[in-house]
């Protein structure tokens, strides 16, 4: 309607010529609704687990007892002959090994020779109902031989027998040694060096959504055999789940499509293709009907793919004028069972040490180590954030040692983009300064640090993170997002993206863009993502890669469309097509746009009173796509009225899209996305991860209290600025940055896989302890725009960088409040006051073994106890894990 | 397991099922009803992906068993939409960003629902102790605050607005 109104007043000639400011974006930069909140906050949304198809049974998995036990036999007889079972697969029934990286080819669906961890996977049940399949799992009869086991990374790398897998010696899954610049000089010319063992958290996704999978073959009508499979499934990445099936499956992948529903959440868990998906795929083959499964959520604990436990041996050195002068990292991941994502974990490790700060001298040694556990993967902030706690804590005792303030030290150490770090990282732009102006500012850092009463404090810390790898996992020259854009008579654009929306406002960006580039009104936009027969193949929801590139690839394709609508724009308003103006659902002259571009009116304030934009999206947005409808059908009269009127100075986005396809067909575009060669990293061995496109910068105020009595931490309000480059849609930026300081804060104080034995000792949300409502403190997100030269519309990542920032910024406040710098997290309130007593020279309290949090030396398995090997505990003697071999040995 | 029949009254409606005995709630609506909204998050009532009010009560219809919600005026979240419309609520949601990935929303939604119903007017605190029954993984919670007051501000407009 608005728009109608405005081509009429142009064409009256009775409005101001207001020269369109091309500064100014009609779509991109407002706080808009997801396109797909209605289905969420309505419950119409499906979700995988909210399918069903006739004929539907339920899988279930049996899971492996021991953490490490050779299979000697198994036998499905009697599950078999259960009524309501129709079928029980098991390795043999597909046993070609797969893994997320090429190099990593080391799982099966379901168990063939070995089982390596305390729920590997070993046959599946596809009955008619749950408890069918329940009872069927329990006549499964399989004959173990347990092997002994490795819980410890550093013990596990001692290994000279009994490997986890036969050709990783030591089981050591890889290992990196990397030196830039000269790191001895370095730390020769330091004027003060830190050098302390850090020991981070094992983390898991906890996405609200366990994971589900539903497999359906076709018969095909050729062979009257099963034919194409259809997957639905909650996965970020439905392409290299597509891959993996084919390659398991032994299918072509053109007979297999993948759609992705709604998903309830990934964090990383679901970047890889957990082997419930195939196995889904495989009990529909041998029962030859479709088969869902939906984990438990102690099954999805068992499946993890989380953040490894990190041991951090780390060494800096700076000058007295706060320069960095040499970093020296040794970093042991507790990798677990398969390698999983572990080989990119271990050198996003190293790698991002770089292109945070100037750090002239390097050097890196990563093992990245097997152990009876889980396998770990990918978890936002994959790789840097163990580290990056680490490092953030040890600069801010540098800081205290040359007596410095630690929000200085850091800007004395920023990078002078453009450039390319020691380690090969190309970094343009660099919103860092402006995010630590920010945050010292807005937390009264100057006035307030160090002159809260006792027990409160404040910390600083610094982090970045990728905005998607600039090399992909399958190193190919293929486009690493391609989007494809269609437009018809009806004027509604469709975009055809494999970009997977997670729940991070992936199709919401698209459709976003693409309604920017061609000036036309969001709802105009309709959003097909992520189904492989559909949609033209886009790598999938992780690295944080998905506005970079999807985005880009977005607006390319859009670009291309637009070329064509503007040809034959220009045709009808005799202007050259290149000077066509495409704004508000109208397509006009240069000099006659007669928007009067008066933005919306905004309601500018959040609850606290901070300014933001109104969430209630552009004010044209809902009332124009139904008003012109005679433009697709009266194509006639419509054509008679054109000719009539002669050459026009405007026309509506639908009369433009009309003459476009008149004159060109149809409208279709196609845009792709790789990263550019100088942003693809050096040449040394290991260069290909850490390198992207844009990093994100984020910088945070922790503001903190300490009880001196109960050791507990309470984190009272969090100060995050973020680079963003630039904010398309400032409410999920905003909503993006809360929640990973809020998971980073839940990694900080509370979060913890805790191991007995390879036992998940708290596979259940209550007891992983994810912060409620009450424990979660007020978080300000303040967005920081650096305009990125090669992001669509100058934006890059926001989902990831904040997380790594909070727990040394949570750690650093706790020295602060109360002078006990702690070196293991979580900080909980065992460990704060096992550190205070130490302090002050107290006799250790035996809550955590006597161990010293500010200087951990060795691996605990809980929380504290060396439980395993006997070195725990006495344990009463019918414990069946008491003697030397693990739990359940005698069986 | 022999099954029975059992009336169910949902959303206003009344729908009679046959189900096994030992069939929880959260499974009647799901898998016999349709009803998908009400989610599935945990198995041990840590979650609240999927709470349902039970005489305007929130309930976790994860472990309650339906034979025993008879007689009951049961409200899912596909219940809360007001003629064919958002409410205040769902509309604040997704303005405000209180949904993400939405998996936990429509619990979130009808323990805001609840909490309103009994106290129409909560302080921060309140807000924060009542949402405490509910997990979230995306948001941190603070942009559900902010719907919540928008949703408030919206409905108390709309009142205004009557008057």
């Amino acid at each position: 309607m608005k728009s109608r109104a405005l081509l009429d007043r142009a064409a009256e000639g009775g409005c101001p010529h207001v020269r369109l400011q091309m500064s100014d974006f009609s779509i991109i930069g407002k706080a808009t609704a997801m396109v797909d909140a209605a289905e969420k906050t309505t419950g119409t949304g499906k979700y995988t687990d909210d399918l069903a198809l006739p004929g539907m049974l339920v899988g279930k998995i049996l899971h492996s007892p021991y953490p490490h036990a050779r299979i000697k036999s198994i036998d499905t007889r009697r599950a078999e002959r259960l009524d309501g079972v129709v079928a029980v697969a098991v390795g043999k029934d597909a046993p070609n090994p797969f893994g997320i990286l090429p190099v990593g080819h080391d799982e099966h669906a379901l168990a063939l020779d070995k089982v390596r961890y305390v729920g590997d996977n070993v046959a599946c049940v596809a009955a008619v109902s749950e408890s069918i399949a329940e009872q069927a799992l329990e006549l499964i009869d399989v004959d173990y031989e347990v092997l002994p086991s490795y819980f410890d990374p550093e013990e596990s790398m001692k290994a000279e027998a009994d490997l986890i897998h036969e050709n990783k010696p030591h089981n050591i899954e890889k290992d990196y040694h990397h030196v830039f610049g000269d790191p001895e000089k370095g730390f020769a010319e330091a004027d003060q060096i830190c050098e302390a063992r850090f020991l981070a958290n094992e983390v898991t996704h906890a996405a609200m959504e366990p994971h589900s999978t539903l497999a359906s073959f076709e018969l095909d009508p050729h062979t009257g055999n099963l034919g194409r499979l259809t997957v639905w499934s909650s996965t970020q990445v439905p392409y290299y789940l597509q891959h993996k099936l084919s390659l398991v499956l032994e299918m072509p992948m053109s007979q297999i499509r993948v759609i992705k529903p709604l998903v309830g959440g990934g964090f990383g868990g679901k970047s890889e293709v957990i082997p419930l998906e195939i196995i889904a795929a495989i009990a529909a083959r041998k029962a030859k009907a479709p088969v869902k499964i939906t984990y438990t959520r102690e099954e999805v604990f068992w499946a993890h793919r989380g953040r490894p436990r990190t041991i951090i041996d780390l060494k800096t050195g700076v000058k007295n004028d706060g320069r960095i002068t040499a970093v020296k990292a040794r970093v042991v991941q507790d990798g677990g069972a398969y390698c999983s994502y572990g080989v990119v974990t271990i050198l996003y490790s190293g790698a991002l040490l770089g292109a945070l700060y100037d750090i002239p001298n390097i050097q890196y040694d990563g093992y990245r180590v097997l152990t009876n556990k889980p396998a770990c993967g990918a978890m936002r902030g994959h790789g840097t954030v163990n580290v990056r706690f680490a490092f953030e804590s040890q600069l801010d005792e540098l800081a205290q040692k040359i007596g410095m303030d630690p929000a200085e030290i850091r800007q004395r150490n920023l990078l002078q983009p453009p450039c390319i770090t020691v380690n090969g990282l190309r970094v343009q732009s660099y919103g860092l300064p402006e995010c630590i102006e920010k945050i010292v500012e807005r937390s009264g850092w100057r006035e307030r640090k160090g002159k809260l009463p006792q027990g409160h404090g404040l910390g600083i810390a610094c982090s970045h993170y990728v905005s998607g790898a600039a090399n992909s996992i399958i190193r190919s020259d293929m486009p690493h997002s391609t989007v494809n854009i269609k437009i018809d008579r009806d004027g509604g654009v469709v975009v055809y993206t494999g970009a997977s929306e997670i729940g991070q406002g992936s199709d919401t960006m698209t459709a976003q863009v693409a309604a920017e580039a061609l000036g036309c009104s969001l709802s105009r936009v309709r959003v097909v993502a992520a189904d492989t027969d559909l949609t033209p193949i886009d790598i999938g929801s992780y690295s944080s890669r998905v506005t970079f590139m999807a985005g880009n690839a977005t607006l390319r394709a859009a670009t291309e469309v637009k070329k064509l609508i503007a040809a034959a724009a220009a045709k009808k308003m005799n202007c050259a097509p290149e000077e066509v103006i495409f704004r508000d659902d109208l397509v006009c002259k240069p000099g006659t746009h007669a928007s009067e571009q008066a933005a919306p009116a905004q309601d500018p304030r959040g609850l606290d009173g901070r300014e933001r934009p109104s969430p209630h999206g552009t004010e044209n947005s809902a009332t124009s796509v139904s008003g012109r409808v005679e433009g697709q059908i009266l194509r006639g009269s419509l054509q008679q009225k054109r000719k009539e009127e002669g050459p026009k100075d405007a026309m509506t986005f639908e009369e433009a899209v009309v003459a476009a396809i008149d004159f060109h067909g149809a409208l279709t575009g196609t845009g792709s996305y790789a990263p550019p060669q100088q942003a693809r990293g050096g040449k040394h061995k290991g260069a290909g991860v850490g390198p992207s496109p844009a990093y994100s910068y984020s910088a945070q105020v922790a503001e903190v209290s300490v009880d001196e009595e109960t050791g507990e931490v309470t984190v009272h309000k969090v100060w995050a600025a973020h680079d963003c480059g630039r904010a398309l849609n400032p409410v999920a930026v905003e909503g993006q940055i809360i929640g990973s300081v809020w998971m980073g804060m839940g990694q900080a104080l509370t979060e913890e896989m805790i191991w007995k034995d390879g036992m998940l000792m708290n596979p259940g949300l209550l007891e992983y302890r994810s912060p409620a409502s009450v424990e979660s403190p007020e978080i300000e997100p303040i967005i920081v725009e650096s305009i990125d030269p090669e992001g669509p519309f100058g934006a890059k990542e926001c989902s990831e960088g904040s997380l790594a920032a909070t727990i040394p910024a949570i750690a650093n406040a706790i020295y602060d409040a109360v002078g006990i710098r702690l070196h293991e997290s979580p900080f909980t309130p065992e460990r704060v006051l096992a550190a205070l007593r130490a302090k002050k020279n107290s006799k250790p309290l035996n809550l955590t073994e006597g161990v010293d949090p500010t200087q951990p030396d060795r691996f605990r398995e809980h929380g504290g106890a060396l439980w395993f090997k006997g070195k725990g505990p006495r344990r009463h003697e019918l414990d069946p894990a008491r003697s030397e071999a693990p739990a359940g040995g005698a069986d | 397991m022999k099954k029975e029949l059992i009336e169910l009254r949902v959303n206003r409606r009344t729908h009679e099922i046959a189900i096994e005995p030992n069939m929880l709630l959260l499974d009647a609506l799901r898998q016999t009803l349709g009803l998908t909204g009400s989610k599935r998050g945990c198995d041990d009532s840590s979650c609240g992906a999927c709470t349902v009010l039970i005489d305007g009560t929130a309930m976790l219809s994860c472990t309650l068993l339906a034979a025993s919600c008879q007689d009951q005026e049961i409200t899912t979240i596909e219940g809360v939409s007001e003629h064919g419309s958002l409410a205040a609520i769902q509309k604040a949601y997704g303005d405000w960003g209180g949904a993400q990935c939405g998996y936990c929303t429509p619990g979130f939604i009808m323990t805001v629902k609840s909490l309103l119903a009994d106290n129409p007017n909560p302080t921060e605190t309140e807000i924060r102790a009542a949402l405490s029954s509910n997990l979230c993984r995306c948001t941190g919670y603070s942009q559900m605050y902010e719907a919540i007051r928008a949703a408030l501000d919206a409905e108390r407009k709309g009142i205004a607005a009557v008057r």
